[in-house]
């Protein structure tokens, strides 16, 4: 994995906001790279900062400290209108709420071709529509979806226009915030291998930000747990599975059901208690890669006794 | 067993400009004394407007019971006057709605909420309904109890929301709790906290307990026995293991098959293709005849009738009928109905419930 072509590479990125007197550290000094072509799943409860952390890395905040380097640029540096431009173009962002996301004025094709109208991607209407179409077909919707309202589709369908949407300027990253949290199971079983089918196709890179853990597992080749505003731990998804260290994980791991009876009755949950797992000496835990690609927040004790274990 | 709840033939419908919406078509189960059945069904499948219609909380208009009824002890829920409803609504039966942020009143402190069903159905005083009120937010693992009962659902985090609800829903000991995704808003590690909560309240207090979801991860958890609803209808329903295990309709198939396991990465997700169907004007015979591989000309003319298959698990499905041909479903699924934790227990999960 290490050696692969690093496509954005997040350093020491935090986002603060003023909140009355005091500031909410949302995001909180995150550190870590997504490979070209992965799938990269950020999880953890609601309120640990992974919506932030998504939004913040595709400029829809600007970061209070640290670095977003996508393709070796600096994407919170100063840029002119001109390069702003250039960049939305290569990354984008599917929203969780498809009934909220869509504007219910337009229609489907012109909530797809914005992008394609603002970049100047298409080269006459014909072009435009043909484009419209071709993408439709993409997310499984057809041509003569085109012309309608969102207020007519489903919600599986309305996700996979929003997807149709972020692909409409040939992305090379997207961003997936919850994309299917708010879809029935059926349904979210069509949006996820759709776009396992899209990633394949078009060589897409994820951030796929949810908090339902399995699915997580599912898609991504390597999970960030979020914790406070601070990755606790990151590895690879069956890696991660296989052998949580970080008790938080382990926590996670341990609370989600599972569709079968029998592992329900016997399942015992981990219980992660912060007060419990403050280090001794008030030592501030920092990410470790204790295994190749394996990273977790530890002391330096504890560090050395899981270089003993593992 | 003791039956406490039977609903028969139920139908439900609403009246809209395009026309009569037909959410519930004849609808039979259940409940019996002291068990968990779990509703499952996609939105639209009508298990809340089910759910709804036991309450009696069915808004009319547009909404309306169309025909069935609903038999609690000797009493027809379906026609009994709203000023009779209201004695049993919060008392005997009561209701945990989804989402916690929106189900208690901002206004007025938790306290007064709990003893608010106490005081109107129980005739106690205000100060023997406090008492019970602390005594009810301990029983539901709020700590500080006594402090607590005086302060605002703003103050409390969506679990501690959602304990609170609860606490006022089983103020009056009710014989049958009706629970509506009661955790669906939640994280996982508060669902499992509440779900545990649940399971423990219910062997304390022998309370019955409708519970409504979509997550088949957390009817494993929590139900005895499982309805799953399509469009309005039941189409499966037996005891947790004979669903899990053996489920005979398509439409249970695709359930497990759309969800991931956590021991496989690269088998695909077997997604049910298509939509639910509009039940403005629901399809002729069998209504997930248009989404089932499986389907057979009988599907589109006739509806299937429940066939047995245990004394505890019948399915709506022309499949099991003798003249059927032998379908077996898919590989994945058939791997998943051997059970869909990990070879290895995840840490935690002492001796690991993966069985042969």
């Amino acid at each position: 994995m290490s050696n692969q072509e690093k496509l954005l590479e997040i350093k020491n990125l935090k986002q603060h906001f003023k909140v009355g007197k005091g500031t909410v550290k949302a995001v909180d000094g995150l550190t870590f790279d997504i490979y070209k072509g992965e799938t990269f799943g950020l999880v953890g409860e609601s309120g640990c900062g992974k919506s932030t952390t998504g939004r913040t890395i595709i400029r829809l905040y600007n970061a209070t400290d640290g670095e977003v380097i996508f393709n070796g640029e600096d994407v919170h540096g100063k840029k002119s209108a001109k390069e702003l431009k250039k960049f939305n173009r290569k990354m984008q962002m599917i929203f969780q709420d498809p009934y909220a996301s869509l504007n219910p004025r337009m229609t489907v094709s012109d909530i797809i071709a914005e992008g394609i109208d603002i970049h100047g991607l298409a080269s006459s209407k014909k072009a435009r529509m043909d484009k419209v179409h071709e993408l439709l077909e993409t997310v499984g919707l057809n041509k003569e979806h085109a012309n309608r309202y969102p207020h007519e589709f489903s919600g599986g369908q309305r996700q996979r226009i929003g997807i149709a949407r972020a692909l409409a300027v040939d992305p090379e990253f997207i961003i997936a915030d919850e994309p299917i949290s708010a879809l029935d199971v059926s349904i979210q079983a069509q949006v996820v291998n759709l776009m396992k089918k899209l990633q394949r196709e078009k060589g897409l890179t994820y951030l796929f930000i949810a908090h339902d853990l399995s699915m997580v597992k599912y898609i991504s080749d390597r999970i960030g747990v979020m914790y406070r505003g601070e990755i606790v731990e990151l590895a690879e998804s069956e890696e991660l599975y296989r052998n949580p260290l970080h008790p938080y994980t382990q926590s996670l791991l341990s609370a989600i059901p599972l569709p079968d009876p029998e592992y329900e009755r016997s399942r015992k949950r981990k219980i992660y208690d912060p007060e419990k797992h403050l280090s001794e000496n008030g030592e501030k835990r920092v990410l470790r890669e204790v295994t190749e690609g394996h990273w977790i927040a530890c002391t330096e004790e504890e560090f050395n006794k899981f270089n003993v274990t593992v | 067993m003791e039956k406490i709840l039977e609903v028969n033939d139920l139908h439900v419908s609403f009246d809209t400009f395009a026309g009569e919406v037909k959410a519930v078509r004849g609808v039979n189960f259940h409940l019996n004394k002291g068990e968990t059945l779990a509703i499952v069904g996609e939105s639209g499948s009508g298990k809340s407007v089910t759910s709804k219609a036991v309450m009696g909380l069915i808004p009319n208009p547009p909404g309306r019971i169309k025909q069935g009824e609903i038999k609690f002890g000797d009493r027809n829920l379906a026609q009994l006057p709203e000023k009779e409803m209201q004695k049993i609504r919060g008392s005997e039966i009561s209701m945990i709605f989804q989402d916690p942020m929106t189900s208690l009143n901002p206004t007025m402190t938790i306290g007064k909420q709990i003893m608010e069903g106490l005081i109107k159905h129980q005739n106690m005083n205000k100060s023997e309904a406090k008492e019970r009120a602390i005594e009810l937010l301990k029983l539901v693992g709020i700590p500080n109890a006594e402090g607590r009962v005086t302060e605002y659902p703003h103050q409390f985090s969506g679990g501690m929301r959602q304990r609170v609800v609860i606490a006022i829903a089983l103020a009056c000991n009710p014989r049958v709790l009706i629970a509506d995704e009661p955790t669906t808003a939640l994280d996982v590690t508060i669902q499992a906290q509440i779900l545990e909560l649940l399971n423990d309240l219910q062997e304390k207090m022998g309370t019955s307990i409708i519970f409504i979801t979509h997550d088949l991860g957390v009817v494993a958890n929590i139900a005895d026995r499982v309805a799953v609803m399509y469009a309005g209808k039941i189409v499966e329903t037996g005891t947790v293991d004979e669903i899990f295990y053996n489920p005979q309709h398509p439409y249970t198939w695709g359930l497990l098959g759309s969800m991931p396991s956590l021991d496989s990465t690269d088998e695909e997700l077997i997604a049910i293709p298509g939509s639910p169907p509009d039940l403005l004007d629901p399809p002729k015979g069998d209504a997930f005849a248009p989404r089932n591989p499986y389907a057979m000309q009988i599907d589109t003319e006739m509806e299937p009738p429940l066939f047995k298959v245990s004394d505890t698990h019948y399915a709506a499905t022309w499949l099991l009928h003798e003249k059927a041909p032998k379908v077996e479903p898919p590989a994945a699924i058939k791997k998943r109905m051997q059970g869909m934790a990990p070879d290895e227990p995840i840490i935690g999960a002492k001796d690991g419930g993966k069985h042969v």
